[in-house]
C-alpha cells in the first residue's frame, strides 16, 4: 500500500473499527488490491522459546489444507489433536480436499491459507512456486528442536528427506510421506513356481520364458501416465551410469544424456518391448495393477502406496512384496542405489497469515507420535525415522527390508521437478519407448535435445543440484 | 416509448447486465491485460513485455501443432456432423413412404429421435468416461471385447484408440477416434434442429416435387438442403466453436492429456499446460486471446460468405 495518506480509506477503516467490526480482514482485503503490498507480518508477535520456537501466538487461528487422495486425511486429524494438547488456545481450520491447485492457485497472490498440502495430479507446479517466491523457506523448521526432544527437526528425518524438498539451496517442501519405488511380485506364487525375484535384467530375461510358459505376461504398466514407466526407466539408468551421470542429467550439463551407461540401461528397456514381455493392450495405472493383481502379469513396478490403494480388490492369498529395481550386472556403477524418498509436499504460503503457527504445526506433522500415527492409518513409511517400527505389514515390511539393505545414496531424480518442459517430453518419450515406437537411441537424442533446448532458454529460471 | 417504462426495463436489466459485465467481460479484459504481460499466475510481480508473447506464438512449434489439429476438427466436426443429423433428419421427417396423410418419416421416427438426441443429455466429461470403457484397449473393451469374440482383433495386438499415434489420411489416429465421439454426440441435437427446420418447409412443396417425378434424392438436394441453408450455417458456426475447443475429451481421455507424444495436442491443451505446469500466465493468456480472436473471425467470415436473401413461404 502507497504511504501517500488516503482520506477516505482512513476514514472507512475508523469507521470499521468504530462500529466493532475486525479491521484486519477489511484492511487485508483492501491492501490485496494493489500490485505492491510490502509484508506486514505480525508473526514476532509471540513470544519464541525452545518450546515454541516459531513464537505461536495464543488465540491466533491457523488454517490447514489436506489433500485427501491415496494416504486419505485422518493422519491429519491426529496432528491437529497433537497440536492442540499443546495449544489449546490456538485454531486450527483444517479442510481436505483433492484439487489443491484450483482452490488454492487463486489465493496464492493474495490471501493464501497457512499450510498447504501439495500434492496428487491437480497440484501446483513446485518450481513455479519456487521461482515466483510464492512459498516460504523453512530452513529455520529444519533447524528447530524436534517436537519431543533429543536433536532438531533435520536430524530426526530419514535420508533425503531434506534433499527433496530442497530447491536453489533452500528448503521449501516438507514431505511426509516417505516412499519406496521397485518392482512388485506376489510372493506366494513366486514361492509355488520356485521363482526367485531377479536382480538384474539378465536374470529378468532369464525367468520370463518361464513366466511366458505359465500364460502369464512378465510385465504390465502403466500406459496412460508417463511419469510411472519414467521412474523405472530412470532407476535403470541411475544404476547403470551412476549418480553423478543423473546429476549432470538434472543439472542441463552438455552431452549428459551420453554418458557411458545411459544408453544400455535404456536398451534394456527396448529389449523388454521388442521381446514381447508386455501385457498386451494399453492400461492406466490401477487397470495395470489390477491386472497385475488378477494374475495376469508377474511384475508391475511402482511405489509403496500400492497396497492401500489397490486394497479393495486384493485377492485372497496374495500377498504382495517389493523388490529393488533391476541393474544390467556386472558394468552397473551404483548397483545397491535403491530408489527411495520423501513425497507428498507440504508448503507454506510466503504470503500466510500466520506462518509461526504453521510451521509449528508442520514441527507437530513431524513429530513421533505423528508419524507413527501416519504410518498406522496409511500403511505407508513416514519421513520421520522409526514411523513403521511398530505397524504389522507384509508389504511394508518387505519396504524396510530393501532399505535396510540399500546402500547410503538414494536414487533421485530432479529432471521434472526442475523444468515442466523436460518433465512432458521425458513422460511423452518414456511413454513412446514403452509402447515400442522409439528406440533407446531415439531416446537419448530426443532428451538431449530438449535438454539443450531448456539449456538455452533464457526465459526458463535454471536449477542446479550438487548432490 | 413511455418514459416510465424505460425506467421499469432499465430497472430489470441492470442487475443482470452488470452481473454480465463483471463476471463475463470483466474476466475477458483481465485475460487481454494479463497477455502483454510475464505474470506467472502465482504471485503479485508482473512485468509488461508488450506484444512480447504474441510474438513468441509465431514460433512455437508446440502452438503450430496443435493449431493444425485443431484446424483438422474445425473441417471434419461440422462437415461429418452436420452431413449425419442431416441424413437422420431427412429421413425421420420426410424420408418415410407417402401414404394419405402426405409425407412422412420412417417407421419409429419419434422413438429414433430420442435416441439420437440422447448423448447431448450427458455433460461431456461423462460421454468422455463412457467412451473410454468403449475404447478401452485391451480385451476388456468393448470394442475389443466383441472383436476378439469374434476373431477379428488378436489378443495380443488390440487397437488401442487413444494411443495410437500412426497417421490415417496424414491425421493421427487418435484424432480420427476422437472426431468419431464428437459427430455421435452432436449429430443427435443438430437433427433436432434440422428436423425443426424441415417441419417448417411446407409439405405441398414435397408433393408437388413428388408429383413431378422427383426420388428422395433430388427431393433432399433440390429442396429440403436449399430451404435448410441459413439453419446448416448456423449450425457449421456452433460447430466451428465445438471443434475449436474439444478439451473435455482430449484432456479426460488422452495419455498426458495431448498425446502419445504430442498427436492429439490442441490449442487448449496446450494452453492449459502453459498457464498450470509452465507457470506462464501471461503467455496462455496471450494464447487464449489469440483463440478467442481466430475465433470471432472464424464466425464473421462463416456468416458473411452464406449470407444472402432469405426464402419466405
Amino acid at each position: 500500500m502507497s504511504v501517500t495518506p488516503d482520506l477516505d480509506r482512513r476514514t472507512l477503516l475508523r469507521r470499521a473499527a468504530a462500529a466493532g467490526l475486525l479491521v484486519t480482514p477489511a484492511a487485508g482485503l483492501l491492501s490485496a488490491c494493489a500490485g505492491s503490498t510490502p509484508d506486514q507480518n505480525n508473526d514476532s508477535a509471540g513470544e519464541k522459546s525452545n518450546d515454541n520456537p516459531f513464537g505461536v501466538q495464543d488465540g491466533s487461528a491457523v488454517k490447514v489444507v489436506i489433500f485427501n487422495g491415496g494416504l486419505g486425511d485422518a493422519w491429519a486429524k491426529e496432528d491437529q489433536a497433537i497440536f492442540n494438547a499443546k495449544y489449546p488456545n490456538v485454531t486450527v481450520n483444517m479442510s481436505s480436499t483433492q484439487k489443491i491447485k484450483t482452490e488454492e492457485q487463486p489465493k496464492m497472490a493474495t490471501q493464501p491459507s497457512d499450510v498447504v498440502m501439495n500434492s496428487g495430479a491437480d497440484m501446483m507446479d513446485i518450481s513455479t512456486l519456487v521461482n515466483e517466491g510464492a512459498i516460504e523457506p523453512l530452513d529455520d523448521l529444519l533447524a528447530a528442536p524436534a517436537w519431543e526432544g533429543g536433536g532438531t527437526v533435520a536430524d530426526s528425518l530419514l535420508p533425503g528427506t531434506v534433499g527433496d524438498g530442497t530447491y536453489q539451496g533452500k528448503f521449501f517442501v516438507v514431505n511426509v510421506a516417505y516412499t519406496v519405488w521397485g518392482n512388485w511380485y506376489n510372493s506366494v506364487l513366486f514361492d509355488k513356481e520356485g521363482w526367485t525375484p531377479p536382480k538384474t535384467f539378465d536374470d529378468f530375461f532369464a525367468l520370463a520364458p518361464k513366466i511366458k510358459a505359465k500364460g502369464m505376461a512378465p510385465y504390465v504398466y502403466d500406459a496412460v501416465h508417463g511419469y510411472y514407466p519414467r521412474w523405472a526407466l530412470m532407476a535403470t539408468v541411475w544404476k547403470s551410469a551412476g549418480k553423478q551421470a543423473v546429476i549432470d542429467i538434472d543439472n542441463l550439463k552438455e552431452n549428459a544424456w551420453r554418458a557411458e551407461g545411459v544408453l544400455p540401461a535404456l536398451e534394456a528397456w527396448e529389449k523388454l518391448v521388442k521381446d514381447k514381455l508386455l501385457l498386451p493392450g494399453k492400461l492406466d495405472h490401477t487397470q495395470s495393477q489390477q491386472a497385475w493383481l488378477d494374475g495376469k502379469a508377474a511384475f508391475i513396478q511402482v511405489g509403496t502406496w500400492l497396497k492401500n490403494e489397490m486394497a479393495e480388490t486384493i485377492p485372497p492369498g496374495f500377498e504382495m512384496k517389493i523388490s529393488d529395481y533391476w541393474g544390467l550386472g556386472a558394468t552397473d556403477k551404483a548397483p545397491n542405489d535403491v530408489y527411495a524418498g520423501a513425497g507428498e509436499g507440504i508448503v507454506v504460503p510466503a504470503k500466510a497469515p500466520n506462518k509461526a503457527a504453521a510451521k509449528e504445526f508442520l514441527r507437530a506433522v513431524l513429530s513421533k507420535a505423528g508419524s507413527a500415527k501416519f504410518a498406522e492409518l496409511t500403511k505407508s513409511l513416514a519421513s520421520t525415522k522409526g514411523s513403521g517400527d511398530n505397524v504389522q505389514d507384509a508389504a511394508l515390511a518387505s519396504a524396510n527390508e530393501l532399505m535396510k539393505n540399500a546402500s547410503s545414496d538414494l536414487i533421485s531424480i530432479k529432471l521434472w521437478n526442475f523444468y515442466a518442459d523436460l518433465d512432458k517430453e521425458s513422460q511423452n518419450l518414456s511413454a513412446e519407448l514403452m509402447a515400442g515406437r522409439l528406440t533407446a537411441a531415439q531416446f537419448v537424442d530426443k532428451m538431449q535435445a530438449a535438454a539443450d533446448k531448456v539449456a538455452k532458454d533464457s526465459s526458463i529460471t535454471k536449477q542446479t543440484r550438487d548432490a | 416509448m413511455r418514459h416510465g417504462v424505460a425506467r421499469f426495463v432499465t430497472g430489470f436489466l441492470a442487475l443482470p447486465v452488470g452481473l454480465y459485465l463483471f463476471y463475463v467481460v470483466w474476466p475477458f479484459l483481465q485475460a487481454a491485460g494479463y497477455s502483454l504481460t510475464d505474470w506467472g499466475g502465482y504471485s503479485d510481480r508482473q512485468q509488461f513485455v508488450g506484444l512480447d508473447n504474441y510474438l513468441r506464438l509465431f514460433s512455437d512449434e508446440l502452438i503450430r501443432k496443435a493449431f493444425w489439429h485443431n484446424v483438422f476438427f474445425l473441417i471434419t466436426v461440422p462437415l461429418f456432423t452436420i452431413a449425419l443429423a442431416l441424413f437422420l433428419a431427412f429421413l425421420l421427417n420426410v424420408g418415410g413412404r407417402e401414404d394419405k396423410a402426405g409425407i412422412r418419416g420412417v417407421f419409429g421416427s419419434g422413438l429414433y429421435k430420442v435416441i439420437f438426441f440422447f448423448p447431448q443429455v450427458l455433460s461431456l466429461v461423462v460421454i468422455a468416461v463412457m467412451w473410454q470403457q468403449i475404447y478401452r484397449a485391451d480385451g476388456q473393451g468393448l470394442i475389443n471385447g466383441m472383436l476378439m469374440k469374434i476373431g477379428l482383433v488378436s489378443e495380443d495386438d488390440p487397437i488401442t484408440f487413444m494411443y495410437d499415434p500412426e497417421p490415417f489420411l496424414g491425421v493421427p489416429a487418435v484424432l480420427w477416434w476422437l472426431l468419431l465421439i464428437a459427430v455421435w454426440s452432436g449429430a443427435g441435437f443438430y437433427m433436432v434442429l434440422f428436423s425443426a427446420a424441415m417441419q417448417s418447409i411446407p409439405k405441398d412443396v414435397y408433393e408437388a416435387a413428388i408429383l413431378d417425378g422427383a426420388g428422395r434424392f433430388h427431393t433432399f438436394f433440390r429442396i429440403t438442403l436449399p430451404l435448410l441453408r441459413d439453419t446448416v450455417s448456423v449450425a457449421w458456426v456452433y460447430l466451428g466453436f465445438i471443434a475449436l475447443d474439444m478439451y473435455a475429451l482430449v484432456f479426460v481421455m488422452t495419455p498426458s492429456q495431448g498425446g502419445p507424444n504430442h498427436a492429439s495436442e490442441i490449442f487448449a491443451s496446450v494452453l492449459n499446460f502453459t498457464a498450470f505446469q509452465k507457470g506462464q500466465f501471461g503467455y496462455a493468456c496471450a494464447m487464449g486471446v489469440a483463440l478467442a480472436i481466430f475465433t470471432i473471425l472464424l464466425a464473421a467470415l462463416q456468416l458473411r460468405i452464406t449470407r444472402r436473401e432469405r426464402i419466405e413461404y
